[in-house]
């Protein structure tokens, strides 16, 4: 059926075009394939690429097509990384980042290491922790403002239930010292079945042979654990950490909605601070700057991580 | 401690099973709640959505997906009276706020937005990526390694950081605020993750099938639609439905560079206001219709779930 | 495989023929951009008289106020064509004149014999004139508005409450005069058992993202002795935005906000606040005046029961913050000239009486000091002392950069605990003056 239609586009073109179709060269095809990717991810991600490199080197605002454009040389990037304000937001997206990821491989290694007993029905609630990340950041970050409001929000009456708190008190947005946790909380449960998953499959990867082998040497039960589970999952939770942790430094969208960097800077993480400065004060040029900043860093940090993981793959 | 009945040979005991399923579902329930919650609340009426304590029993209601389909204004009890018999369900539930409907909302065609672009940009992605998954798998393409790192790549810039020049380029294209150029972009950050989760797909198909058809007469491209397509066909739907995922959830790109002609429902949803501030159980409405295909694809998708969300890195 | 092909090309020609359709359905609808608010819903009601008359449709793109400078910013900036008509931030009319987003009205003001001497000074300087104080023109004043206050007029005239706050502070209990008696009555209600309820002091702005803390704690600083800049001198504001005046009143904002307001306000803009006063949560009630109407004829806490009063006189001076719009035609519009018969329909005397009376706030002079408007309305007076001591944030082209500055500075100090009042607004006068420099006006 499908050869007919393949015949049947060949025969509805002109006879050279056919001929040429059907007489493509290998070489001519894995390229006739393969341009059209590469030609669209240079005209949506390498121009613009460059061209906000260039930008970063300008004062050009966005907002003021018709002013003259500058060129500033390095002064973009000195002013940022001279600016006290941009490295809170750089430690307040490591506090994030760094939190969200323990508690996401913590939690989520545990669960995978429960849900690898294969109690009767696993495969169903796995399914169903595997809901929470599939749902759209913004739309569900939005919906747990509402969660966390103070008296009205179930957030706050389940934890005046189990603490005695008056849920009048548990201000999650609004008090400087919890809101880094109601992102923190927020993230965790849309992410630990992301990290759990990837564990799971790590555990499942470990061959049965070994624990019996372990097991004929006598090796106790938490043994068995630190010399065999963890060491042969190790580069699945570090992909795991890998993923999560690109996606959580880029991380707008949940923060954005939920808490708006507030109160004060104190949820302000990178991204807000670029939104800010980008599409907010319009200073093009000085945040094109920022976000090859970011770039470098993501790509930097990624780098020397991948490496790392390929040592820990070999061994 | 469970800790200390760790792996070993003949399968956990009992007990332990039991102390691991027990805490699991605990989990489950407990991550589960705040999705219930949503569903609950959107067929709350407004004051019992804000009512404290909250409220776990309730009269249901339909007046939040009213609210969600509908913009209202407010008027006296005497010129509602003076106006006929409502005309419907949300028009009675409306009346008896003293507010009467002024017109549809924007929320349906937000939802069409999001539709035409979630789907139009899947199947560009899909489309290009089959092909160039075929490309890379099959034939020796010069720098494969680096142009395959490279299409990864565009997926490490934080959204914001691409959007600031995307901006400017549609704006000198006249793109802003349109379908084409959010499909366009769309298709260029899912295309990285189709060609990848493709490339491992067709990395799995024998080449002997394609080489068999060839020796009977068929060219490559025949081949390559005869044999491998067929086969790819479970790889290629689960491809489509992350991209899909992605382009639906999708939050950053489309609240910068769509205003309103163009604009999907992640930047809308949280724009519902009531009288004064948010209408909590329309935005929950809202939030419920825009979940359910996603609940829908998870549960289909749970088999390739994994190789989804890995870019094809871990495959079981 | 087959089918599926069939299906995405069933949807691509699908995709297609309703872009068409819905393209062609409209063509020569009018949409009009502004807030999410109570005055659009009355302006809804009002454009319905518009369409009857000239067969025009019209569409509403409305945006919530924490959204709407953002949205439509980011609209004008990017070229687009989805508002022909939009009812822009004062604050906006700067950039928007120099960057070419609104079409000049001059012209056209004088072809229609619309004057701009018909309309209050202080809106057409407000919403219209760029730069301020010349006859250029690029809206006509479309909403007037000014933050004011409304207090609980039932729990004021409880006898029991009048006699125990007398007998603490030594004054009648009624609407404040100066900020030293908004505070004592803002102590005296918060947390105070009314009815069985918990109620507290005063619900104010103390919004983050987009202006909120800014529009509120400028009433107070302008009061205490606060200016933008050097009244002789432009743009020199060493200690003129961080005198150790306006030092204090950051201070008593910040007090206010510890004390007197409701649990979780650390981000209130107007709908939280008109929510927190609706709810019957508080006693004092900042808010700009759209939501008088509103408040009004709400059945739990409007009537008898709520009354309004203008911001406090301070110990400098006694001013209030400048809200409002005026309306303008887009200049990326392809429906200019229908958007301009909208403008001249709404200047119309008759228009405008109307509008006053669905909710919005006519400009028009022949409106507002017509002998009955004081009358028309309880708050009506409120409205016209309020609007008579009007000052504004910075109009300038730079204005959303000098927002976010302050926005942050304030919210800063003032909810997250950091540093002193003097601090914040010293770095407030760095902040801005690497704007000014950036702009090469310093």
């Amino acid at each position: 059926m499908l050869d007919r239609t393949a015949d049947n586009v060949a025969r509805a073109t002109p006879e050279p075009l056919a001929r040429r179709i059907r007489g493509i060269s290998d070489k001519g095809l894995a390229w006739l394939f393969i341009s059209p990717t590469i030609l669209l991810l240079l005209a949506i991600n390498i121009f613009p690429l460059f061209w906000a490199i260039y930008l970063s080197f300008t004062n050009y605002r966005a907002n003021r097509p018709n002013e003259a454009v500058k060129n500033l040389g390095l002064a973009n990037y000195r002013r940022i990384l001279g600016d006290q304000d941009i490295w809170i937001a750089m430690q307040t997206t490591a506090h994030f980042v760094f939190w969200t990821i323990l508690l996401q491989t913590v939690i989520g290694f545990t669960l995978a290491w429960l849900i690898d007993r294969k109690f009767r029905g696993h495969a169903f609630w796995t399914t169903i922790i595997l809901v929470p990340m599939m749902l759209s950041p913004a739309v569900v970050g939005n919906f747990w403002r509402f969660l966390y409001e103070p008296q009205i929000g179930l957030f706050a009456y389940v934890v005046a239930f189990f603490t005695g708190i008056a849920p009048t008190h548990v201000q999650m947005l609004s008090n400087v010292e919890l809101a880094p946790w109601a992102i923190i909380i927020v993230d965790t449960w849309m992410w630990t079945p992301y990290v759990m998953l990837i564990c799971l499959a790590g555990l499942r990867s470990i061959p049965e042979y070994i624990y019996e082998a372990a097991e004929v040497d006598r090796a106790s039960n938490w043994r068995q654990f630190w010399s065999i589970t963890l060491p042969m999952a190790l580069p699945f939770i570090m992909l795991a950490v890998l993923f999560r942790g690109i996606e959580n430094f880029k991380m707008f969208d949940m923060v954005n909605l939920l808490t708006g960097g507030g109160p004060g800077s104190t949820t302000e993480v990178a991204s807000i601070t670029l939104k800010r400065q980008a599409f907010e004060s319009w200073r093009t040029g000085y945040s094109s700057a920022f976000a090859i900043i970011l770039f470098v860093a993501v790509f930097g940090l990624a780098n020397i991580y991948v490496k790392a993981l390929n040592k820990v793959k070999q061994r | 401690m469970s800790l200390t009945t760790a792996h070993s040979v003949v399968a956990p005991s009992a007990n332990s099973k039991r102390i691991a399923g027990a805490i699991v579902v605990g989990y489950a329930l407990i991550s589960i709640v705040p999705l219930l919650w949503i569903f609950a609340t959107s067929f709350k009426t407004p004051p019992d959505s804000i009512a404290y304590p909250p409220k776990i029993v309730f009269q249901p209601s339909l007046e939040g997906y009213c609210n969600l389909f509908t913009t209202r204004t407010r008027q006296t009890p005497e010129y509602i009276n003076a106006l006929g018999p409502a005309t419907g369900l949300c028009d009675a539930t409306v009346r008896k706020r003293n507010m009467v409907i002024a017109g549809p909302s924007n929320f349906l065609p937000r939802f069409v937005n999001s539709l035409i672009i979630a789907f139009g940009s899947t199947f560009c992605a899909v489309f290009l990526g089959t092909l160039s998954a075929y490309g890379f798998s099959r034939f020796k393409v010069p720098l494969a390694d680096d142009l395959l790192f490279f299409i990864l790549s565009t997926r490490f810039m934080p959204p914001i950081a691409v959007a600031i020049p995307i901006y400017l380029m549609y704006r000198e294209l006249g793109l802003s605020d349109t379908a084409l150029g959010m499909i366009l972009l769309y298709t260029a950050v899912n295309v990285s993750l189709a060609v990848w989760l493709l490339k491992g797909f067709i990395d799995e198909i024998p080449r002997e099938y394609e080489e068999a058809a060839m020796i009977d007469g068929y060219t490559r491209l025949q081949a390559f639609w005869r044999t491998v397509l067929p086969q790819a066909t479970t790889g290629i739907a689960a491809t489509a439905i992350f991209c899909l995922i992605f382009a639906w959830n999708e939050y950053a790109f489309a609240a910068l560079l769509t205003s309103g002609t163009a604009q999907t429902a992640p930047p809308f949803i949280p724009t519902i206001i009531g009288e004064g501030g948010q209408d909590w159980p329309a935005v929950a409405a809202g939030t419920t219709i825009f979940l359910v295909p996603i609940l829908v694809f998870t549960i289909l998708l749970r088999k390739q779930l994994l190789r989804g969300i890995t870019f094809g890195a871990v495959r079981k | 495989m087959k089918s599926t092909w069939k299906l995405a090309l069933g949807l691509a020609s699908a995709i297609t023929a309703s872009t068409a359709v819905s393209n062609a359905a409209h063509a020569e609808d009018l949409t009009l951009c502004w807030a999410a608010w109570d005055p659009a819903n009355a302006l809804v009601e009002l454009s319905k008289d518009f369409t009857k008359q000239t067969g025009i449709g019209m569409k509403f793109e409305f945006v919530p106020w924490t959204n709407y400078a953002d949205r439509f910013l980011n609209e004008l900036n990017s070229h687009g064509k989805l508002c022909d008509l939009i009812i822009g931030d004062s604050q906006w009319i700067g950039g928007a004149a120099e960057n070419g987003h609104y079409v000049k009205l001059n012209d056209f003001f004088d072809k229609e014999k619309i004057s701009m001497d018909d309309f209050v000074p202080a809106t057409v300087v407000g919403y219209s004139e760029w730069p301020k104080n010349t006859p250029n023109y690029w809206a006509l004043p479309a909403m007037g508005d000014v933050v004011g206050w409304t207090y609980r007029k039932d729990w004021f005239s409880r006898p029991e409450l009048q006699k125990e706050f007398k007998e603490k502070y030594g004054w009648e209990l009624g609407p404040p005069k100066t900020y030293d008696q908004l505070l004592q009555i803002a102590e005296f209600f918060q947390k105070r058992q009314i009815d069985g309820k918990t109620v507290y002091g005063a619900s104010i702005y103390t919004e983050r993202g987009s202006e909120g803390i800014t529009m509120g704690v400028t009433n107070v600083l302008y009061d205490f002795g606060f200016d933008y800049q050097n009244p002789n001198k432009a743009y020199d504001m060493q200690g003129f935005v961080n005198s150790p005046e306006a030092a204090k009143g950051l201070e008593f904002y910040k007090k206010l906000y510890d004390c007197c307001t409701p649990p979780g306000s650390s981000n209130v803009y107007m709908g939280e606040s008109a929510d927190a006063f609706k709810s019957g949560q508080v006693a004092l009630h900042m808010n700009f005046a759209f939501t008088w109407p509103g408040l009004y004829k709400d059945e739990k806490v409007g009537g008898d029961k709520i009354g309004f009063f203008t911001n406090p006189a301070g110990p400098k001076g006694h001013f209030a913050q400048l809200g409002g719009q005026g309306i303008s035609v887009v200049s990326y519009s392809d429906k200019q000239e229908a958007a301009l018969k909208y403008i001249k329909w709404f200047a119309n005397k008759d228009v405008q009486a109307k509008w006053w009376s669905l909710g919005g706030y006519s400009c028009l002079n022949a409106v507002v000091n017509d002998p009955k408007f004081p009358a028309s309305q309880p708050y009506a007076s409120t409205f016209l002392e309020s609007m008579a001591i009007v000052k504004d944030f910075w109009a300038e082209p730079s204005y959303a950069t000098l927002l976010q500055a302050m926005q942050k500075r304030v919210h800063d100090y003032v909810v997250a605990d950091k540093g002193t009042a003097q601090e914040a607004l010293d770095s407030l006068v760095k902040d801005w003056t690497q704007v000014f420099q950036d702009d090469g006006k310093m």
